[in-house]
């Protein structure tokens, strides 16, 4: 290390004051992006796990529609599937190990604060699911599928719906538990969801007792949204009404006991 | 050139603060300043209320009682525009370990209006070394000088440092220091924690002995070494010998030793700074663990050992 100016003598230069909020924002979510999108797990968690999913319901005869081609089935469960990876999983760890390693901490001590952090994490997700959606909505148009424009439209406040609900519920987990037990948790419980929780197989593909369970889940009222949304499935407002449920409790529960320390 | 202060009030006044983490009781009417243009070192075993101490003063955690003045505002409900005065390097680091190291600090740096060169810093620091290398991926000492840079980048009034120079080596713990010098020398106020009793001595204008959520005794390090050693009567002399060729310095010791003792004093002669200042720290921590009623250097009479006998965080 050959001998520098010492920076401490530029200190004084210039008084110290905070970047804009909204640089301060994009410049967090600009991290996260960045570095969600380099690890290679959270990368398989948000892509590749959805686009085996688009291509394994594509050529199975699985989670189909009556009268419905079996794409357009597929890019709903698939595009169910990107947003809880990214919302869910990938910010529950994410967060989860922020938490752990005093990023919590200190980003509160910063012009960022505890707000902006929250703020730019959710721009990150969002911008996530964007990319998610080009590339997954890229593989789908290959394999034939054909979106309609109102059907697209219809999705937007279904997925911003559903990012707050599972976001939160990711936070939840991220902020309650040991990080060890948030990597495992939100694990199982994202391939419990696309499996059997309502988002790869239409409720009606259940027995009753059980899809009337499955109705009531944020990922069946999830995946019944996006089915009607995009595979001509019949909307149903109770998965309206389910999913905002979920989206307030999980912004209640968040508020409530969401831990910024490890301690 | 030294920038002109809002005032001449300390930058950090804490005022008979007592937080417990359920039974234990962390602070304990603890009470303590730090000047602007200062180095002030929090020194004390592990568990004395250091780190717990700096969490209040930076908002992070909200004593249950007692006051915290940070720049003039209370920590607790400090807005943006106060932490961009105040700069923390917490212990733990804080480091997002999926960004790499220049990552992090140019993303520290675009948090401020007016931050450093950031390339100027990382250079100083060494950081460049290592720029592209991922957090996760960093030993203990490139973690400490990565957090140091995100302290300062936004040329902070006021910067807690927890341990800044742990777990570096030689070379790099000197220009820290230089840093941090510089830094008070341009009027930030720097509030540090530490264990190194050289990094006190070669750095501190003002030291405050903290052990079982209290201070013990405060002032310069000097004073703190004179004001313990004289708590018993004795007669404290200072004085410093420089040029001491080492072949005659057992020869000038048995002559200052026949001096004392035509006078009947006795004298006791250490290496001074560091050595002297751990051996007070040690005498300290001893005489509060012993009796549970002291009185401080400060005067003052501190109240008793939490009851619970449990060491605080």
């Amino acid at each position: 290390m050959t001998a520098t100016r010492n920076p401490a003598d530029r200190r004084s230069d210039r008084t110290p004051r905070p970047a804009p909020a909204l640089r301060r924002i994009l410049s967090h979510a600009g991290l996260e992006t960045r570095v969600l999108l380099s690890n290679g797990e959270q990368l398989t968690v948000a892509v590749a796990l959805p686009a085996m999913v688009l291509i394994g319901l594509w050529l199975l005869p699985l989670g189909r529609l009556e009268g419905v081609s079996a794409v357009d089935t597929a890019v709903a469960a698939t595009f169910a599937t990107a947003l809880i990876s990214t919302s869910f999983t990938s910010q529950a760890i994410i967060t989860g190990f922020d938490r752990r390693n005093g990023v919590l901490r200190w980003v509160a001590t910063t012009p960022l604060g505890r707000g902006g952090y929250l703020a730019g994490k959710i721009l990150a997700t969002l911008t996530t699911h964007v990319l998610q959606v080009v590339v997954l909505g890229l593989i789908a148009l290959i394999i034939g599928w054909r979106p309609e424009l109102l059907g697209l439209l219809a999705m937007v406040p279904v997925w911003l719906i559903g990012t707050v609900a599972f976001g939160a519920l990711g936070m939840l987990i991220a902020g309650t538990l040991r990080t060890e037990a948030v990597l495992a948790v939100s694990n199982l419980v994202f391939v419990l969801l696309i499996a059997a929780g309502g988002v790869a197989f239409p409720t009606e593909a259940y027995p009753r007792i059980l899809g009337g369970l499955v109705d009531l889940l944020p990922s069946g009222a999830l995946g019944e949204l996006l089915r009607a949304c995009l595979a001509s499935g019949s909307f149903s407002l109770g998965s309206v009404v389910v999913l905002l449920a979920w989206a307030v409790a999980g912004v209640l529960a968040v508020i409530r006991w969401f831990r910024w320390t490890d301690s | 050139m030294v920038r002109a202060m809002d005032d001449h009030s300390p930058a950090l006044v804490a005022d008979d603060l007592t937080l417990s983490y359920g039974s234990v009781r962390a602070l304990d009417g603890l009470s303590l300043t730090a000047e602007r243009g200062a180095v002030t070192a929090l020194v004390g075993s592990n568990g004395a209320g250091k780190t717990t101490a700096i969490s209040c003063a930076t908002g992070l955690l909200q004593p249950d009682d007692g006051t915290v003045r940070v720049l003039g505002a209370d920590p607790w409900r400090s807005s943006p525009k106060h932490r961009a005065r105040v700069g923390v390097m917490i212990q733990d680091g804080g480091l997002a370990s999926g960004a790499s190291a220049m990552q992090l600090l140019r993303y520290g740096a675009s948090l401020h209006a007016a931050p450093l060169d950031v390339d100027e810093v990382a250079e100083h620091l060494g950081i460049d070394a290592f720029a592209r290398t991922l957090v996760r991926r960093l030993s203990g000492g490139q973690r400490q000088r990565l957090a140091l840079a995100l302290a300062i980048i936004g040329r902070p009034d006021l910067v807690f440092l927890d341990e800044p120079t742990a777990g570096m080596d030689p070379s790099i713990r000197r220009r820290v220091r230089e840093l941090i010098r510089g830094l008070a020398h341009t009027g930030t106020a720097v509030v540090l924690t530490t264990h190194l009793m050289d990094d006190v001595v070669g750095l501190a204008d003002a030291v405050r002995v903290i052990s079982r959520g209290r201070v013990l005794a405060s002032g310069s390090v000097q004073d703190v070494i004179s004001s313990h050693r004289s708590v018993d009567g004795a007669l404290v002399v200072q004085a410093t010998a420089t040029g001491v060729d080492p072949r005659v310095a057992p020869a000038l010791e048995a002559d200052l030793q026949a001096a004392a003792a035509r006078h009947g004093a006795h004298l006791e002669i250490t290496s001074g700074g560091a050595a002297d200042l751990e051996s007070v720290l040690l005498d300290l921590m001893d005489e509060e663990h012993d009796e549970p009623e002291t009185v401080s250097s400060s005067g003052s009479a501190p109240r008793s050992a939490s009851p619970s006998g449990q060491e605080p965080r």
